[in-house]
Parts: structure tokens; sequence; C-alpha cells
């Protein structure tokens, strides 16, 4: 076998394997639920500190058990379905914002000793990855899977029978296949540095050693920076979060896709977004930021460093995006395709292009003075054609409407 | 020396799960793709014809090649029907059923498809008769890409050129002057 496997699946599949599998499966939905039902609390706790408010704080110490309060509350309320709904699809849609949400988290490498045992851990006297699974095609899954959460917001916008639901699902699912481009071509760059697909491939790269010997090897210094930008930026979009909220704009949509829904499916499609939120701020630390890589401090828990580095970057990323909801104001509908197709996906395919050219000039031995130059000089001229274009067809349409209306 | 294409030989064992799995997701297809021309919705048929698509995507998943498998999700699932139900949303969104969907195109229709599932089983039974797929180890996505790259760079290139070509006519059509 010359797949890179998880070392646990090499050994004699018997018993003891299945069964660590299968705790790896329950460990990691227990470990996004319980991240989610955090993650709620913190939102609204930082937003409250921003706006010089206190927040939750009667549940629970801190107004901790707030999100379980609220979520035990929505479990007990009457489940509404309106009268003009496509009742199965009304139903379906919810677990197709959800399953993919969960199943994006098992190509995330949460854990392991990077350092000195090729991110493995020993469980049980086995070795494995502390990720439920690394399948060859790795993060395109995330790609597909994102691809699929759009079926939901999409469905269920147009199953409530309802115009704004309809209309706030339409917004979405375009917004959502817009910026699924621009993150797809930021994520290319990553792949061409690694030269695979596979997320603890991935996150293996970047653990060695990087520049001077203290800088360390991650994709965002190592990519240049802009890809790790156009996926921050495209990804907040991609969760439909603040400023690239119109989805759920509430002045002019009451609620966005998810209006007609209450109790326990509204409840999942809150689930989905946060899960969708962390998912998001994980894939982006394993990507650019070298997952759960870092040095062991104490070697004889040294599983324990992988995970601490892990939830240290994800928790940047987790205040970045509340940070953001706090600060930034909203996207207008305009604003937003004009940022992602003009400016995001060309931007992101001519970092690409640089990066391939760099690459390519590497491994023929080329001047890379020579190459950064005339990649400069082209990126300028598509550049600049680019702008004539947009200016050029902006400029027709106005002439048009002047015609029309003077 | 074919890379893209499992192997295949006459003597080769049969898994008999894989064939059950086979079985199983191949009835599913066909099930859904005939929900697909009878139901009257359309939006139902797009998400039936989401279903033909998926199996579709289990079927390379069984024969190991997983980067076909989640281009088909990523491409068909994840592009091409999400374009159809926008087209369908955004022009006509009543959620009942749609009833010049069930005209008498179908006889025609359904004479096409006979005509099409003949054709395409006489070849495939002349050209494979009873060989055996060979799959002693996942596709690689380096397989995929070195043979694509080499072997199949003509097709490939030219594909490519077709599909630029159809991305600026679909432009120029779609322009309103």
């Amino acid at each position: 076998m010359i797949l890179a496997l998880d070392p646990l699946y090499l050994t004699n599949i018997g018993l003891a394997v299945v069964l660590i599998a299968l705790l790896k499966v329950v460990l990691a939905f227990a470990i996004v639920l319980v991240a989610v039902l955090f993650m709620v609390w913190f939102e609204r706790k930082v937003i409250a500190d921003m706006q010089h408010r206190i927040g939750p704080n009667i549940a629970g110490p801190w107004g901790l058990f707030q999100t379980l309060a609220d979520g035990l509350k929505l479990l007990m309320k009457e489940d509404l379905v309106p009268e003009h709904s496509n009742r199965f699809v009304f139903k379906l849609a919810p677990f197709l914002a959800i399953v993919p949400a969960f199943l994006t988290f098992a190509i995330i490498p949460i854990g392991g000793n990077f350092e000195s045992k090729g991110g493995s851990v020993r469980i049980f006297g086995y070795d494995t990855y502390l990720q439920v699974a690394d399948p060859p095609i790795g993060i395109l899954l995330f790609l597909a899977m994102s691809s699929i959460a759009v079926y939901g917001v999409m469905l269920a916008g147009w199953s409530s029978g309802s115009k704004f639901p309809l209309l706030g699902s339409v917004r979405a699912s375009a917004q959502m296949v817009s910026y699924e481009a621009a993150l797809g071509l930021s994520v290319l760059a990553v792949i061409l540095q690694t030269g695979s697909l596979s997320t603890h491939e991935m996150v293996a790269d970047q653990a060695a050693g990087g520049f001077l010997g203290f800088i360390p090897n991650w994709n965002i210094i190592v990519t240049g920076f802009v890809p790790f930008l156009i996926f921050l930026i495209a990804g907040t979009a991609e969760l439909n979060r603040p400023p690239f909220d119109l989805v759920e704009a509430e002045q002019e949509l009451v609620g966005g896709f998810h209006t007609e829904y209450s109790s326990f499916r509204f409840a999942i499609f809150f689930l989905a977004e946060y899960l969708n939120t962390i998912n998001m701020s994980a894939i982006i630390v394993t990507l650019f930021l070298g997952g759960p890589s870092g040095p062991v401090l104490i070697e004889g828990i040294d599983w324990a460093w992988g995970i601490l580095w892990f939830l240290v970057k994800l928790f940047v990323f987790l205040f970045a995006f509340v940070w953001f909801r706090a600060t930034l104001p909203r996207f207008r509908y305009d604003q937003l395709m004009d940022l992602g197709w003009k400016l995001l996906i060309p931007l992101s395919l001519g970092w690409f292009l640089f990066l391939a050219a760099l690459n390519i000039g590497n491994d023929r031995g080329w001047n890379p003075g020579v190459v950064v130059g005339v990649t400069i000089v082209g990126g300028f001229a598509g550049g600049a054609l680019l702008m004539a274009a947009i200016r050029t067809a902006r400029t027709e349409r106005i002439s048009q409407e002047v015609d029309a209306h003077g | 020396m074919s890379a893209v294409f499992a192997a295949v030989s006459t003597d080769a064992p049969i898994f008999v799960a894989q064939n059950v799995f086979f079985a199983v997701v191949a009835l599913l297809m066909v099930g859904s793709a005939l929900k697909v021309v009878t139901t009257s919705n359309v939006v139902h048929a797009a998400l039936w014809l989401v279903l033909v698509l998926a199996g579709a995507a289990a079927q390379f998943i069984l024969l190991g090649s997983e980067f076909v498998a989640v281009t088909q999700v990523l491409v068909y699932i994840g592009a091409v029907v999400v374009l159809f139900l926008f087209g369908v949303m955004l022009t006509r969104a009543s959620m009942g059923d749609d009833e010049s969907v069930a005209g008498e195109k179908r006889s025609m229709a359904a004479v096409v498809a006979g005509l099409l599932l003949a054709v395409m089983s006489v070849a495939l039974i002349d050209s494979f008769s009873d060989d055996r797929v060979v799959i002693d180890q996942p596709q690689l996505v380096t397989t995929v890409a070195d043979s694509i790259f080499s072997q199949y760079i003509v097709p490939f290139e030219a594909i490519s050129v077709l599909l630029l070509a159809a991305l600026i006519g679909a432009i120029v059509v779609a322009r309103r002057d």
C-alpha cells in the first residue's frame, strides 16, 4: 500500500481497531457539539462586551448554560409546518444543512505529535491520527460538502412557500456559489505547495522546519499571505456571517431563508451555522497555520501539545469571526458580487499562476528574479485588461440607462 | 498502460460485498432516474436527479476512484443541479405540479431513451463481454493527474478549449445588446 494511511488501519483490523475508530467518531461528534455550545455563548459575551453590555449572565456561572437553556426551550416549542409549504422538502432541508457540517469536521486533524512521530498518537497501544478520517482526496471533501450545504439553504427557502424565505435563499445560494470559486482557487495555492490533497499531509508539510530556524514553515508565509486573505474573506462569505450576512438582513428579509422554521428544525439550522463557523476556522488553521503542529515543550504528554496548539490557533479565528460581526457594517448586494467576481476570483487565479511559475522556475533552475519580474509585468497587463473591460461595461450600461430614461 | 481505466481480466476474483453494493446503488439509481422523468414537479425532478448523480459517485467509490467520485459531487451535484434549481426558483417558483411537463413528448422521449439504452448495452457488452475489473488498490490522484497530463493531454486540452469557447459563447448570448 503506497497510500499514507492512518497507521491504525495498517495493522490487522480487529475488534479493537473498529472500536477505536468508533470512539473517534463519537468523540468528534461530541467535541463539535460542545464547541458549538461554547461558541454561541462566547459570541454573545464578546459582542456584549464590545457594545458595553453584560450579555447572558443568569444561567450557570457567567451565563455558560444559556445556550443549553435556549436549546432545551427550542426543543419544547411547537413544531410548525406552514400550510403552503412543500412538506417533505421542508422537513428534509435542515438535515441537508447539518450533515455536511458534521462530515467536514471528520477530515480536520485536531492533534498529534508532528515533531517526532509523524502526526500520530498512541491510544490503547495503537498508533493513530487524531482525526476521524484521512482520505487521499482530503480537502476536496471540504469543498464538496460546502457545495452540498447550498442545498439546505436553497431548499429551505423554496419549500417554505413564502416570499421572504425564497428571496433570502436565492441571495444565500448566489452568494455561496459565487464565493466557492475564490475559496477553491485559494485552496489550490496550498495544494500546489504541499503536493497533496490530504489534510494530514498538509499539516505534516507545514510542521517541517522553516526559514532561519524560528519562522514556521506555515502556508500563510510560504504562499505569500494573499491566498490566506482571500480564503478568510471568501470563507466568511461562504458562512453567510457579517459583513456578508445579506442572507438574513433583518431589515429587508425578516429572518432570511429560515423565517418559517421553528422549534427543533430552527435549532438544527442554528447548529449548522455555528458548526460551519467552527469548521471554517479549523480548515483555515489546517491549511494556512500548520494545524496542530508545534513544539512539544514537555516530553511524556506529547499528545496534549498538538491539541493545545490547535485550540489556541482555532480560538484566534473564532474570535476574529465574532470581531468582524461586531465591527464591520453589512455589504450592499452589488458590492458583495463586485468583490467576489471582480476582485477575489481574478486575484486568486493570478496569484495561483504566480506560485505555479515560481515552482516551475525552481524546478528548471530559472533565475527567480526574472520569474518574479515577468509575472509582475504579466499580472499588471492582465489586471489592466480586466479593469478596462469592467470600465467599458460600466460606461456602456450607464449610457444605455441614460438613453432609456433621458 | 491505461492508468485511468482500471485493468480488466477474465480470471480476477469476484468481491461479493462489492457486487451487492453495486446492485443496491444501481437499483436506487434506476428508480430515481425513472422518478426524474415521471414526476411533474420540476424541483422534485431536480432532487431525484441529485440522487442519480450521487449514485454514480457511489459507484466510482466502489471502484476505488475517490477523486472521480468527489469531482462528480463537486461538478454535477454542487454546480450543475444547483444552477438548474436556481433557474427554476427564479423563473417559476410555484410549489405545485407543472402540467406542461407531462406532455405528449413523453412517448418520443421514451423511444429515444430505449434506443440509447440498446446502443449502449450492445457497445458495452461487445467490448467487455465477461471481463472483470481488477482493483488491487485505490486510485491515487497523482495517477489520474499523470495520465491526464501525459497520455491524454490532447483530448484534455481540446476539452478545455471547448469549455472556454462555450463559456464565452454563453456570455455573448446572455449580453443584452
